[in-house]
């Protein structure tokens, strides 16, 4: 296949970017999206130019380090699949199309299409955990979890923090990340006793950050790798409204 | 140097308490006084860091991806081991040892083993303690499944996603320690060079993957726990960045190697379809439960797997291993994969594979009943193939998957350079030849959380007097030139060829003579080819841009040329080893059914290697394995 490749090109944070066009004529159907950019760099670097630098990592769906737009979808046209896991026979002989870092005033580009996602990290560090030590734990089978409830938070533990929910949404929105977390700790026994302080200072983080406010449009929803739901969200509205009330 | 275990004193199941409770500790007020330095964030790292950092220790935590969350422990699917005995089948902390030190063929340590399995009830109470969403059973009590090698069933699982699960537990306990100000966080850092300071380690040189910069690091102790480097075949189940820089530099530095050569190779990954591929994506070996592995017969067939009658499929593992057939051990069923695929019976484009078949299993079960237990795992084979497993059977191929071999540690996992420990798959310990499934997590988890307190404080009561480490001291400056002097030649070769070329050009060479079968010959053939591959490379490298900025391929690069360093000496380790023991398997060691032939009598040791100086053959230290609570068996799965 013939592909035509339009790449988002900056050199760092501060300097301006721009989309430069590039041309791959030996494409094979069966290469993913990623190895379609490791064909295209190995090219660019024996001709003398800067390969295209991306993130990526494990390159099996899980790690949620790649991510990039393509033909301005996060994560490109697929939905519910990592960039890794697109595969060029998903596209047309011929075919131009547009790779973008993720977009975002909280994901800052550090350079081409990799950004900085440190900002979730950070949204973690404001309460995303339960607060035991190594050594405290009493016997596991000592606080029963019903299965439903098992099966429901880790439906909102999968989240692989990739941010495509951020890429997608036209308000640049943490919503869906931050709400998983909450939806998570705060649905199992063990992660609901400090559920209230929680919810209050990850959203405080995620305000922060200058990640944007949820409108509902649920965008996310739609490409995120893991179908985590937007019910999260409702959850974690729930969950501040009770802490604000009650507190 | 003679090696000591330190292995302490009394019965094997009271060596662990008798540690514990004669360990130094540390008084608290001189804890905040001490720093330590982790690096890499996987289930070890992090578990250590932030246990180490709740003790009160100031804890710097380094990893080179862009959040501590995506360590490579994130991609575990399967589940982690743990004797609890729930389903009342007769489990126990000495069958869970009993079938540990089996499953890795008789060459690991009696005591580390039992620990292992010691510690591996706590590590369940402490995840769920954490949030670890475990699958349960109706009755809201903990489930459990089987995994290969094993008659009980100790496997927790979380459906297919056990390491992110327990990954994200360990995460989330070391960005509490990171909001609370103990641990400091360094991701997108690379290690670069160890410090040693009167012999002992002091600190680190590392590169920021974002500006260039390089830095140092000092400490009172460092450890290790930056995970497998199986990626060195290029194509195999680990991240992109997964790599042996760390523990090779350190080797460097004098901390002994402990079989290199010893990787498992998983059987049920996706195979190979052209020179383009990057990664072999693993497929849960929970699917040999209901899927039967087959080939056609007759060599190069053409038809179609659907088409091939019943009468013309050879189901290989089911005639060689009755007993066991499909859900027979990792190294034996990718070797006898190996062994049709080379003789000429392998399928697909490629011919580089075997069907996996769940035609029966549908016809009895049901395809509801099949998509409820492996659904995921059929959608991630249609993502990526584009096939549908319900009405054709998947095709799969041998991937290396896990080091077993590592940076040799003794009971506390310190390495041989005082201070310095490794931790998790970093090291070499519990597995011995083979790693039995779903006791990686395991490992690294009962090694950062349980044993590092307790040993790593063993040491630093040794260190309150030590003073603080500038880092303008001269080891520090030396060891930065070294390293800038290193990225500096790497950049100035400016040749002809790409640092992946090298890195599939080795890859190839180890999978061919040091992956799933070895020979004398083939390995004396593979020493001299990386030999002459190392020289190639020095010679026409072309890295583009500067080391003063982002530069991916010059980390590619680096970590080449460490991988074209480690591959010899992993020849050499199997080389030196005549028999066949776990995933080790010289041709030349074998019964007359093809089976490996162990020996006991003379390798029943560790080969620890010390490093000589560049380009000098390294000196194996051997370590005796004692063994006074096992009897040493054939490993038959017949």
């Amino acid at each position: 296949m013939k592909i035509n490749l339009k790449i988002w090109r900056q050199t760092d944070a501060g300097s301006p970017g721009h989309l430069v066009d590039y041309q791959l004529d030996n494409v094979i159907p069966h290469m993913s999206f990623l190895e379609m950019m490791d064909t295209l760099n190995e090219q660019l670097i024996l001709s003398g130019d800067r390969p295209v630098e991306f993130d990526h990592d494990c390159r099996e769906g899980i790690c949620g380090q790649c991510g990039m737009m393509i033909n301005g979808r996060a994560h490109g046209p697929i939905p519910h699949l990592t960039t890794c896991q697109l595969h060029m026979r998903e596209f047309k002989d011929g075919d131009t199309i547009y790779v973008e870092p993720f977009r975002g005033k909280a994901f800052p580009v550090k350079r081409d299409l990799r950004v900085d996602r440190s900002a979730f990290d950070r949204i973690i560090m404001a309460g995303g955990f339960i607060s035991v030590n190594t050594g405290q734990a009493p016997e596991a089978n000592g606080i029963p979890v019903s299965h439903e409830h098992a099966e429901s938070a880790f439906d909102s533990a999968a989240c692989i923090g990739c941010g495509a929910c951020v890429a997608t949404c036209k308000n640049s929105s943490a919503a869906l990340f931050t709400s998983a977390k909450i939806a998570h700790l705060a649905k199992l026994p063990q992660g609901k006793i400090e559920s209230r302080k929680r919810v209050l200072s990850m959203v405080e983080q995620m305000d922060i950050e200058a990640f944007g406010h949820c409108t509902n449009t649920e965008a996310c929803e739609v490409e995120c790798p893991q179908n985590i739901s937007v019910l999260n969200i409702a959850r974690m509205n729930w969950e501040y409204t009770l802490s604000k009330v009650l507190k | 140097m003679e090696l000591n275990a330190k292995i302490p004193p009394g019965p094997l199941k009271d060596k662990w308490s008798f540690y514990k409770d004669h360990a130094r500790l540390v008084n608290p007020a001189n804890r905040k006084k001490l720093e330590v330095i982790v690096v890499g964030t996987g289930l070890a790292g992090s578990a250590a860091a932030a246990s180490l950092a709740e003790m009160g220790y100031k804890v710097k935590s380094f990893c080179f991806q862009d959040s501590a969350r995506r360590a490579h422990s994130v991609a575990a699917q399967g589940g982690v081991n743990a004797a609890k005995n729930y389903k009342n089948d007769g489990d126990s902390v000495y069958r869970m040892f009993y079938d540990t030190i089996k499953g890795g063929d008789f060459r690991s340590r009696e005591a580390n083993v039992y620990r292992l399995a010691e510690c591996s009830a706590q590590l369940i109470d402490q995840a769920v303690a954490q949030g670890v969403p475990f699958g349960r059973e109706y009755g809201g009590y903990l489930n459990n499944r089987s995994f290969g090698g094993v008659q009980v069933s100790r496997t927790f699982y979380a459906r297919g996603q056990t390491g992110q699960q327990l990954l994200l537990g360990a995460y989330q306990a070391l960005m509490r320690q990171a909001a609370a100000k103990t641990v400091t966080l360094y991701t997108r850092h690379e290690m670069l060079d160890l410090v040693l300071v009167d012999g002992k380690a002091r600190g680190i040189i590392v590169r920021n993957l974002d500006t260039g910069e390089i830095e140092r690091h000092s400490a009172n102790t460092v450890i290790l726990a930056t995970g497998g480097f199986g990626k060195i075949y290029y194509l195999s189940t680990l991240a992109m960045g997964c790599n042996a820089s760390a523990i090779w530099r350190a080797h460097k530095k004098g901390a002994f190697m402990a079989c290199p050569s010893w990787t498992q190779v998983h059987p049920t990954s996706l195979p190979q379809s052209g020179d383009y591929q990057s990664k072999l994506t693993l497929m849960s070996e929970s699917l040999r439960n209901d899927g039967r592995i087959w080939v056609p017969s007759k060599p190069e067939e053409k038809r179609k797997p659907n088409d091939i009658p019943e009468n013309e499929r050879d189901y290989y593992l089911e005639r060689r291993y009755p007993a066991f057939g499909n859900l027979a051990p990792r190294d034996i069923s990718s070797r006898a994969a190996k062994e049709r695929i080379d003789a000429g019976f392998g399928v697909g484009p490629q011919l580089n594979a075997v069907y996996l078949d769940f035609s029966k299993a549908i016809k009895e079960q049901g395809k509801e009943k099949i998509q409820e237990k492996y659904g995921n795992l059929f959608d991630m084979y249609r993502k990526i193939t584009a096939t549908d497993a319900y009405s054709e059977p998947m095709m799969i191929s041998p991937a290396a998957h896990f080091s077993m071999g590592g940076l040799w540690v003794d009971y506390e996992l310190m390495t041989t350079i005082p201070g310095l420990f490794a931790l998790g798959e970093a090291n070499f310990a519990d597995h011995g030849a083979n790693r039995l499934g779903a006791n990686s997590l395991l490992q690294a988890c009962v090694d950062g959380y349980f044993v590092a307190p307790y040993t790593v404080s063993n040491y630093l009561a040794g260190e309150i007097h030590s003073p603080k480490l500038e880092t303008d001291a001269q080891e520090f400056i030396d060891a930065e030139v070294q390293v800038r002097a290193h990225l500096g030649k790497l950049l100035a070769i400016n040749g002809t060829k790409t640092a992946d070329h090298y890195h599939k050009t080795l890859g190839k060479l180890l999978y061919d003579y040091c992956g799933l079968s070895r020979s004398k010959k083939g390995l004396l053939y593979a020493i001299d080819e990386i030999k002459k591959l190392r020289e190639d490379f020095y010679q026409h490298l072309k890295v583009p841009g500067t080391e003063e900025e982002m530069n991916g391929e010059l980390e590619k690069a680096g970590r080449i040329s460490d991988y074209l360093e480690v591959a010899e000496l992993m020849c050499q380790d199997a080389l030196t080893r005549d028999e066949s023991c776990g995933a080790h398997f010289r041709e030349e060691y074998q019964t007359p059914e093809g089976e490996a032939l162990r020996n006991d009598e003379e390798f029943c040791f560790v080969s620890a290697w010390q490093w000589q100086g560049e380009n000098r053959e390294e000196r194996l230290v051997p370590e005796p394995l004692h063994f006074e609570n096992v009897e040493l068996t054939v490993r038959s799965y017949k």
